[in-house]
């Protein structure tokens, strides 16, 4: 161990945050104010998240960290780091091993357990924000209910584009009550949000945490005539094979050859280890990467 | 007959000075009254009291609502009062702009009362906002296009429409011609009467133009300092006024 405080955050700040993080709980979808401490890392990084993390992890879990589906970019990377330095706790890259989950902008391919925590890292938690400029009003409409304006946005984008076009930070109704972002997550991922997992969101900058608890019912908004689809490029991961999962589109030369490849590092080696092998993969060997 | 609306001694004070005093009447379905009156003399904050948007210091407002009756809708809920304000009512503000969402299509514009009490249907909002706009003489082709690329009477218009798309009782008007000039808002004001008559439309115009009353209002209230000073048929209040103060305003108007 180090000279930290477990987890780096002082213990009546975790406090101040576990409270928050259950008031969220028992209001799904409500977004909680609390007192956003300032992190040793720049606002829109996730400084909202690692709070979180902080607030729930225990010295017996498994940590990983998960940065648009992969495991190995810089912002999983450091954060993975922090809180090996200020926690000393066990990290994973395998979703499966691992008993806290902090992620960016997508849900592991694997269905999580009910022994599992998420959580998202938030940039703007009011899914009004961008219609309604003042916190004031959109606060009222919350607590009133009055979420036309948010099929306005929809109804814009049909007018527009002649179909949804929002693909990702895509609004849901939690337990038929408050309508939330989701986060920044592909609205493919929206589906999952219906889990056995506790998920929680934390929004540093924004001072805002909510939550889904687990099995709570999640309704992607919509409209009668143009109903909710989960879209994904497609395709098959041309590593692995699968069909299933959420691709990245990569350019690979300056000619324009392009492959596809899943943004959830973790389920595709997992799958190439099981042998399954894409159009444009090398069988996986142990001792590559 | 019930009033549709029965206003009792409404009070606003901002501090020691009167905004509005002492407000009394009744209007019945398909009515229009004016009121009129100098800036400052407690029009718009009458309207606002009124509408909800300030609450008074005194007095009370009677809505015949559908469900219950003559409601109180300064005692009533918040919720109730702002869904009131979606369905029933309508606003229609002197600036456009105050009225509508810029930064959304006309079509999104319209379409948001409908949305806002769950209509559900891309098809069947389209479809409506496509019948207001050109009941207010904006093409079909304009339905995607922003307000901000709308003249000023076509904004006033499609703002007229984004009100009236839920078939309300009562309409609040604050200038709404203020600002246009003489040959739009003759139009507008032929619109307004039109669908005021086809619609059996109650409304409350405040405005200072009172050729707008003239040509719109059943009854006249005129207001000066925050008190009503006369009111009356329009025709009887202008062709005869009785207060001086009535006097000078219609003695005032410019004539071609």
């Amino acid at each position: 161990m180090s000279d930290y405080n477990f987890a780096y955050l002082d213990e009546q700040t975790k406090r101040m945050i576990r409270r928050a993080i259950l008031k969220g709980l028992a209001i799904p979808g409500y977004q909680v104010p609390f007192a956003s401490r300032e992190m040793p890392m720049p606002y829109g990084w996730g400084t909202g998240g690692v709070q979180v993390s902080a607030a729930v992890l225990t010295p017996d879990d498994t940590f990983k960290v998960i940065d648009q589906g992969a495991d190995d970019t810089t912002n999983a990377v450091s954060i993975r780091r922090f809180f090996q330095k200020t926690a000393g706790i066990a990290v994973t890259e395998a979703t499966a091993d691992a008993s806290v989950i902090q992620t960016r902008h997508r849900i592991p391919e694997q269905v999580l357990r009910s022994d599992q925590i998420i959580v998202y890292q938030v940039p703007i938690p009011e899914p009004l924000r961008f219609l309604e400029p003042s916190e004031v009003e959109t606060r009222k409409m919350h607590s009133l209910e009055e979420y036309g304006l948010m099929h306005v946005k929809l109804y814009e984008d049909i007018s527009q584009h002649g179909d949804i076009a929002t693909a990702y930070a895509y609004p849901v109704k939690v337990e038929g009550r408050y309508v939330m972002d989701p986060s920044p997550i592909p609205k493919f991922d929206n589906p999952k949000l219906e889990m056995a997992g506790i998920q929680l969101f934390g929004a540093g900058r924004e001072q805002r945490i909510y939550a889904i608890p687990p099995y709570t019912k999640v309704v992607s908004l919509d409209f009668e005539d143009y109903p909710f689809q989960p879209t994904k490029a497609d395709h098959a991961c041309d590593l692995c094979a699968a069909t299933d999962s959420y691709l990245d589109e990569l350019i690979v030369d300056d000619e324009g050859s392009r492959m596809f490849m899943c943004s959830d590092t973790d389920y595709c080696s997992t799958r190439r280890k099981q042998g399954h092998n894409g159009a444009q993969g090398v069988p996986y060997a142990e001792d590559a990467a | 007959m019930t009033p549709l609306l029965q206003v009792e001694n409404i009070a606003k004070f901002y501090g020691a000075r009167i905004g509005c005093t002492d407000v009394s009447f009744d209007l019945y379905p398909g009515e229009v009254m004016g009121i009129v009156g100098e800036s400052g003399s407690g029009k718009s904050t009458l309207l606002n009291c009124l509408a909800g948007h300030l609450t008074p210091d005194d007095g009370s407002v009677q809505f015949d609502t559908r469900a219950e009756g003559l409601r109180d809708t300064i005692t009533m809920s918040e919720p109730e009062r702002r869904m009131l304000s979606r369905t029933d009512w309508a606003f229609v503000h002197q600036h456009a702009r105050d009225g509508l969402r810029m930064n959304v299509s006309a079509g999104g514009n319209v379409g948001e009362r409908l949305m806002a009490i769950n209509a559900r249907h891309y098809g069947d909002i389209r479809g409506s906002a496509i019948d207001w706009l050109g009941r207010v003489e904006i093409s079909e082709d304009r339905i995607d296009d922003r307000p901000t690329a709308f003249s000023g009477g076509m904004q006033q218009r499609l703002q007229i429409a984004r009100n009236l798309v839920t078939g309300p009782r009562l309409v609040f008007m604050d200038e709404p011609t203020g600002g246009l000039d003489v040959s739009v808002q003759a139009r507008l004001l032929d619109l307004l009467r039109g669908l005021v008559r086809e619609m059996n439309l109650s409304a409350i115009i405040v405005t200072h133009d009172l050729a707008v009353v003239r040509l719109l209002a059943d009854r006249l209230m005129v207001m000066k300092d925050g008190h009503v000073i006369e009111t009356g048929l329009t025709d009887q209040v202008l062709d005869d006024p009785q207060h001086a103060y009535t006097q000078l305003l219609v003695s005032s108007v410019l004539q071609v």
